[in-house]
């Protein structure tokens, strides 16, 4: 059942790729064919490590509501970047290449969200509603103080930084997608490689404490990867907040079963799926440049206030 | 044996326990009773690795708690908290298959089914299996986490006032299935209780806890008298003789 469905969704992914690859395809072709080529590989990488980062933040937050984006992750990432800017320098900034500057914000990236997030989620018994206020709040802290340094640094380094900030599914740097997709691919199959510790971390540290599992430090290494995963799909596309609950909602509904294998292969199909089968509908058959990440807010924040209100009146 | 060796433990600046230091004998059911807010779940809960012990030892059959690994650790011991909380949406034979992750990480063979079976049967599970945890009421879901506990096959189990949302049909039919363990199987039982006549009719052993401090320990028979339970609840209490041992009257 879960496998068929599996499946399917394999199938769907491989038939919108091949649709949004080869559909209308003329003139200068192999141009346009190594554009699209690019795009759909970030498309892809973007979708499933959004998705994957959500279900992981998930499992170790124990709730279905918070995602690393609503705990500000992104934010701080665009942070950081910009602060980088101001401590290098705007004109050695211009001389660094994308790849450099990715892998340097990530580095700094996975310090910053152990040390903040770790301790956040390792006090027991923090509510739901206090998390998502600290999340809010982050979010807001974060985003601030990245506008407000950019109001003091002086207008060119300002352009530098602006990409990041929203999101666009462009063209992307090409050494950042190749080091984006190793790094992608790294951490989905360290995460893979301890599904089933994840299976008991669901249900909690209490009982994946009596059960044996070492639960502090497979959550830090989860948070480790969910901040790389955050950093790829910043990096590349920039801030989606709510893309990660549209997909883990839907997954929790399609998978059926608790494992986190299946769980997580389900989400980053979704994930790619909605992105792919998303930007073909908006750019090409609607002719909407950008369009796609408004309409996913859109519906990802009315599921949020959704999931979060039921949750209060039940 | 469980080795206490002068394990202290407190909260901010208050004292939770202080220079605990006890043995508890295996085989058998060692019933360890006291006042609200005494300190009976701290130091289950530190024997059980939920709380970190800092201060002083704990030894599991010569294993030491700072030395030994948490998944060697969860081969020797189980524990059923008082307020177990579970963060996800399971079904009851989810729940208990659980039980075998030490054993299994997760591939669960033949043989763990059939334990996980054998847990279903032995706490009256059975007709309940398929519903989800939060569908049950509170003592359904105790004798669902003992059952767990038990899949785990440890030959320590560490329960944590287990008999509170059982009527006294289900009462007297968990003690009874945690004797049979006891003496057949030859388990080693540590169970916080609060009523002191269930610890005198049903344990071997006895430790009683007051602020934190160790009142008394010992065989059963022998240290839970009426002037013990007199002082350390500060109840006047007189003993009635029954064929099956004393009661102690404090209503
Ligand atoms: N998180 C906490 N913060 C402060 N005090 C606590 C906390 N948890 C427990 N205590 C205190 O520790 C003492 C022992 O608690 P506990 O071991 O649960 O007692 P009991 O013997 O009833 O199981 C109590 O006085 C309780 O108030
Ligand atoms: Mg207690």
């Amino acid at each position: 059942m879960a496998n068929a469905r599996l499946f399917l969704l394999g199938a769907a992914l491989i038939l919108s790729s091949l649709f949004f690859l080869f559909w209308g395809l003329s003139g200068n072709t192999w141009f346009i064919f190594e554009l699209r080529s690019k795009k759909l590989i970030t498309l892809i990488t973007v979708g499933g490590a959004v998705s994957v980062a959500t279900i992981l933040f998930q499992t170790i937050s124990a709730n279905r509501i918070l995602t690393p984006a609503i705990m500000g992750f992104d934010a701080l990432y665009i942070l950081l970047q910009t602060l980088l800017v101001v401590v290098i320098g705007g004109a050695n900034w211009a001389l660094l290449p994308d790849s450099i500057v990715f892998l340097l914000t990530s580095a700094i990236m996975v310090g910053a969200s152990l040390l903040l997030y770790q301790f956040l989620l390792q006090k027991d018994g923090r509510h739901l509603h206090v998390l998502i206020l600290v999340g809010v709040i982050f979010g807001l802290l974060f985003r601030s103080l990245t506008s407000f340094i950019q109001r003091l640094i002086d207008p060119s380094e300002f352009a530098m930084i602006q990409s990041t900030m929203f999101a666009s599914f462009g063209s992307v740097d090409e050494n950042s997608l190749i080091i984006s997709c190793i790094i992608f691919l790294l951490c989905t199959l360290l995460v893979f490689k301890y599904s089933t510790f994840l299976d008991v971390m669901a249900l909690g540290k209490q009982m994946a404490v009596s059960l044996g599992v070492s639960y502090i430090s497979f959550q830090r290494l989860t948070l480790v990867v969910i901040s790389l995963l955050v950093c790829i799909s910043t990096a590349l596309v920039g801030p989606i907040t709510f893309l990660g609950l549209l997909v883990s909602a839907l997954t929790y509904k399609i998978a059926g079963s608790l494992e986190h294998k299946k769980l997580l292969i389900i989400s980053f199909l979704l994930g790619a799926l909605f992105l792919v089968i998303g930007q073909t509908i908006f750019e090409r058959l609607l002719r909407l440049q950008s369009t796609l990440s408004i309409v996913i807010e859109f519906f990802g924040g009315m599921l949020f206030l959704y999931l979060v209100l039921r949750k209060r009146f039940k | 044996m469980i080795t206490i060796n002068n394990v202290s433990h407190k909260i901010g600046a208050n004292d939770i326990l202080t220079n605990v230091t006890a043995e508890i004998p295996a085989n058998g059911i060692t019933a360890i009773v006291g006042p609200n807010g005494a300190g009976k779940s701290t130091l289950l809960n530190l024997i059980g690795r939920q709380t970190t012990l800092n201060d002083g030892d704990i030894q599991i059959d010569g294993s030491s708690l700072h030395s030994t690994s948490t998944d060697k650790l969860a081969l020797k011991i189980a524990l059923v908290a008082q307020d177990v909380g579970v963060a996800s949406r399971i079904k009851i034979k989810e729940l208990i298959a659980f039980g075998r992750w030490p054993h299994s990480k997760g591939r669960l063979n033949d043989f763990d089914k059939e334990i996980v079976e054998a847990a279903m049967e032995r706490f009256d599970l059975v007709d309940l299996k398929d519903r989800f945890l939060d569908q049950l009421s509170g003592g359904q879901r105790q004798r669902a986490f003992i059952a767990m506990a038990f899949a785990q096959e440890t030959d320590w189990l560490l329960l944590d006032e287990p008999l509170n949302n059982l009527d006294m049909f289900h009462a007297r039919a968990l003690m009874n299935e945690l004797k049979l363990l006891a003496v057949e199987n030859q388990k080693s039982i540590v169970m916080v209780i609060h009523d002191v006549n269930y610890a005198a009719r049903w344990s071997d052993y006895c430790i009683g806890l007051d602020f934190g401090k160790i009142k008394f320990a010992g065989a059963t028979q022998d240290v839970l008298t009426a002037k013990s339970v007199e002082q350390l609840f500060q109840v006047n209490v007189s003993v009635l003789g029954s064929p099956n041992g004393i009661i102690l009257d404090h209503y």
